[in-house]
């Protein structure tokens, strides 16, 4: 009972100590404001002399560049404000052209060493530092159409079922679709059925050159309730797709009737954000076109990996990446990357249908990309920046089918692993329901003022100070053995959430904050037990360590109890409430091992191993 | 030991006033939140986005002011690409008075200043936050349910979970009264008042556990109040800490963590009343008795445990 740890158990505590420390000191250095430089298509890479072009542009425009470094799959260059960063963004843009992406970026400036470790610091939020601002429309006109055509498919398919027989059924302009008919009884046929199944339609009958014509227009109502949709389900899939980025505190809304808001603060990677923003990327799967196929049933596309080969596919799309439920990167047999991919019910019976009658034959897996290129014209003598929309659709896999495919299965035949998992991510997040182009990328400064800024820092310090001396004034020695560990404890937290790059808002400090408030539970009580233990005329050195061991029961039970909540919040919340369930989890954890751990090491430092007549522990009774 | 303390303040004498007090205060609350409802703050509701063009970097700060002596409530304001440019989100709706007013009373100052857009913004957070929030919160609370359940008893998991129900309502009770902004840092003061209730109700109960094993004697309500007693020094210095975090907060941290400290402050408060009044009086409402913790051994699956719990063989070893 002489209270002593054996080395290990010291060095154990040592140790997890001084990596917190390690990770928890990059929040010490401040960032460089910098423009980052990537491929605008994830197979694409920067090289020394893209940096170097990019640099003579700016250094011929008068911009100073503090620092330019070449990393693993991009470039940086670190300029020394916020001002010339502004500037520099379009210079190197027009200097590397479209198949490169600048975005700005705000650079870490963690020194080397801790950078080799894997260290770097937490990221201050939207309302602390701001961040980019990202301004995305929504292509309404093509959700539209894609929906014309979804239902033109579906019209098609039931007459087929039905026995009607009809001629045309394709999308005119107008937001209509003609079918025609020989005869007026095979007319009325199909106005009932799609009267009864499609209310979206105006119906319209018309008789031209002996032929009679029904005309589909879709209704105004109709037309508003898409676009609708179509903003909704593009804001879910965004938010998805940011969560997906691992970018804590970000900012995404609605604004006007066809455009979105998203808002990332500053320190990340915003190229790769924008890719992924930006990469209206989906799926479709179709057969290859029979060879005696009507030639407006086919439609011919290139092949990603090499233009000059072309498949002739059928224009009916089995399904697309809408169905994907699940999607995971992963490697096939050749150590190929490949992506597994599970469909939802509906996605997995269209599959199976229409592959089960199609042994044998080839299916391609078409992937669609929808971007913004920039491109500079001159128009009565001055520049301009006009944004080009292109879709580029390209086969990136044309297979036999060997047998039925039913919901899930695995597409081969990508570039890249990163291909791959960008691709995973994209199915994974949901695709978008129309195409968006960004229209607008601006930095945004801190939506709280300076004084709100510098009031919460000095409340946050404030506060932390004041529970500092509460316990010295109230526990003496014990309370300085509890502020070492609780300072000791913060530095974890910090360390834990700087490995995460978490995201640190305003509140999210307070909560830290809170944390270290709540923190010391653990302490105050194992040291109202030891007082309780000495009340009842123990002695000391038999006090510290029933105290110790009996209140450890309550602040396992307490703990672990706050814990579950935490993680089932994780679990099922979004958003911030994932956040602050991820800050709470850690905060829990550390702690415990700071309030059990760190603090009975110093007291066993302090008391240990020697005869002890008092404890210095507050209250009457320190000096029983 | 507690014959040689002095007599413990009856704690539960108050459990019937206690009970009428919960009760009222829950029933308003709920109340208030039906016939009034939450102020939501600008991230839950949207409204408009007004973008400036100053002729001279203004201050921000400036700008902040003249908008709030003009009346205006929810706002913010942020340099947009340039110092030169400002934008203003506000939680009022749309329309085209509103830009043309905000611009007329930012330029009253003698600023130059021209209106480039205004436009309609959605709320930041999505419907899926509410609604998985809301299941979470569900979950968790039974999952609570089952775990103190299982690790003590099932009048235990409803001593600990009412209370938790009861915390988060009356906080937003007083939200909803008052009419102060709710948004997304109070939601997660919010979830910080359940860990904290949590905590603090377990802590006591955990005491009352222990006691029931060890004391032979006194009724089920003297138990309990002596182990409040024993635990009541704790809970203050607890409370105590962090209350002085949040006041800090509170009076110092201005407005954008005024809320979230008020929030907590309320919560705090009523966290810490809830884990006696609350839990312990329904502990004794429940008839908890010595039987209930201490099942004969090789018996039933409580029964796995010790008369009193002993923490790990590692942590002796410590």
């Amino acid at each position: 009972m002489l209270n002593k740890y054996p080395l290990w158990k010291n060095l154990v505590i040592v140790i997890a100590l001084v990596i917190g420390f390690v990770y928890a000191l990059p929040n010490v250095f401040p960032d460089d404001f910098a423009v980052q430089i990537t491929g605008a298509r994830s197979s694409t890479e920067v090289d020394q002399r893209i940096l170097d072009r990019a640099v003579d542009a700016l250094e011929a425009k008068g911009i100073e560049v503090k620092e330019s470094e070449l990393q693993e799959r991009d470039a940086l260059i670190r300029l020394n404000d916020a001002e010339s960063q502004l500037r520099a963004r379009p210079i190197v843009q027009e200097a590397l052209g479209r198949d490169y992406l600048v975005a700005l970026n705000m650079a870490p400036s963690t020194p080397e060493w801790l950078e080799s470790v894997g260290a770097g610091p937490m990221k201050l939020g939207l309302d602390l530092r701001g961040g980019v601002h990202f301004l995305l429309e929504v292509d309404m006109e093509t959700a539209v159409d894609q929906r014309l055509e979804a239902m033109s498919g579906q019209i098609k398919r039931e007459l087929r079922e039905e026995r009607v027989r009809y001629r045309g059924g394709d999308v005119e302009g107008n937001r209509s679709i003609v079918l025609s008919f020989r005869d007026e009884s095979s007319r009325s046929e199909a106005f009932d059925l799609i009267r009864d199944q499609y209310n979206q339609f105006l119906l319209d009958e018309q008789t031209e050159e002996g032929e009679y014509l029904l005309v589909l227009s879709m209704s105004e109502a109709e037309v508003k309730s898409i676009q609708d949709y179509a903003l909704e389900q593009n804001l879910t899939t965004i938010r998805n797709r940011v969560n997906e980025l691992g970018v804590a505190e970000p900012l995404v809304q609605r604004q006007g009737a066809d455009r979105i808001i998203v808002e990332l603060p500053g320190v990340q990677d915003t190229a790769a954000a924008k890719r992924v923003l930006g990469a209206t990327a989906n799926l479709e799967f179709r057969l290859e076109a029979r060879q005696d196929a009507s030639s407006a049933d086919i439609e011919t596309f290139p092949f990603r990996d090499n233009p000059n080969r072309e498949a002739r596919l059928e224009r009916e799309v089995i399904v697309t990446g809408d169905n994907v439920s699940n999607a995971q990167q992963a490697f096939d047999e050749n150590g190929q990357p490949q992506v597994n991919i599970t469909m939802d019910s509906v996605g997995g019976d269209l599959m199976n249908r229409a592959t089960r009658n199609a042994i044998g034959r080839r299916m391609a897996v078409l992937f669609i990309e929808y971007r913004t290129e920039t491109e500079e014209v001159v128009v009565d003598g001055e520049t301009r920046t006009v944004d080009n929309r292109v879709v580029e659709k390209g086969i990136i896999s044309l297979a036999t089918i060997q047998s039925a495919l039913g919901s899930s299965f695995r597409i081969t035949g990508l570039d890249s692993i990163p291909e791959a998992a960008e691709l995973a991510l994209l199915l994974r997040a949901g695709s978008l329901a129309a195409p968006m182009y960004f229209v607008q990328e601006r930095t945004i400064g801190p939506s709280l003022g300076q004084k709100n800024i510098d009031a919460g820092m000095m409340s946050v310090l404030l506060g932390f100070v004041l529970v500092l001396c509460y316990m010295v004034v109230y526990y003496r020695g014990f309370g300085v053995i509890a502020n070492i560990a609780l300072t000791l404890n913060l530095m974890l937290l910090i360390a834990c959430m700087s490995i995460l790059s978490a995201t640190l808002t305003l509140p999210g400090i307070a909560g830290i904050v809170l944390t270290v408030g709540m923190a010391v539970d653990a302490n105050v009580l194992i040291f109202e037990r030891i007082k309780e233990e000495l009340k009842s005329g123990i002695p000391p050195q038999s006090a510290i360590n029933a105290g110790y061991s009996r209140a450890f029961v309550s602040i396992f039970d307490a703990n672990i109890t706050t814990l579950l909540v935490a993680v089932i919040l994780f679990a099922m919340g979004s958003g911030p409430v994932k956040g602050f369930a991820v800050t709470l989890s850690i905060g829990i954890l550390t702690s415990m091992f700071s309030g059990l751990m760190v603090s009975r090491s110093i007291v066993n430092l302090v008391y240990g191993g020697r005869q002890v007549e008092k404890l210095s522990i507050g209250g009457k009774l320190a000096n029983v | 030991m507690s014959e040689v303390e002095k007599k413990p303040i009856d704690f539960m004498g108050f459990r019937k006033i206690a009970s009428v007090v919960s009760i009222a205060l829950v029933v308003a609350a709920i109340a208030l939140l039906a016939v009034r409802g939450l102020n939501l703050g600008l991230d839950f509701t949207g409204g408009t986005s007004v973008e400036l063009e100053y002729q001279q970097a203004p201050a921000l700060d400036n700008v902040r002011q003249t908008l709030e002596s003009a009346g205006y409530e929810q706002f913010v304001v942020q340099n947009f690409g340039s110092d030169t440019t400002v934008l203003v989100r506000m939680a009022e709706s749309e329309n085209d008075q509103l830009a043309a007013e905000v611009t007329a009373a930012l330029s009253a100052g003698g600023n130059q200043l021209e209106l480039v857009s205004s436009e309609f913004v959605g709320s930041q957070v999505g419907d899926e936050l509410k609604e998985d929030s809301g299941l979470g919160m569900l979950i968790a609370l039974a999952v609570v349910l089952i775990y103190v359940g299982m690790r003590f008893q099932f009048k235990f998991g409803i001593a600990s979970v009412v209370p938790l129900a009861h915390d988060v309502i009356i906080v937003l009770g007083v939200f909803a009264l008052f009419q102060w902004t709710f948004d997304l840092s109070v939601l997660a003061a919010l979830l910080a008042v359940i860990g904290y209730s949590l905590n603090d109700t377990i802590v006591v109960a955990d005491r009352i556990r222990e006691n029931f094993r060890k004391m032979r004697e006194g009724g089920s309500e003297h138990i309990i109040n002596e182990s409040i007693h024993q635990t009541i020094s704790r809970t203050i210095n607890t409370s105590g800490t962090t209350l002085v975090v949040l006041f800090a907060l509170y009076f110092l941290g201005g407005e954008a963590i005024n809320n979230f400290a008020l929030a907590l402050i309320i919560g705090v408060v009523v966290g810490t009343y809830s884990s006696i009044y609350v839990s312990a009086n329904l502990l004794v409402a429940l008839g908890v008795a010595r039987e209930d913790l201490i099942v004969p051994p090789k018996e039933g699956l409580a029964g796995q445990e010790e008369e009193e719990e002993q923490p790990p063989e590692w942590l002796n070893r410590m």
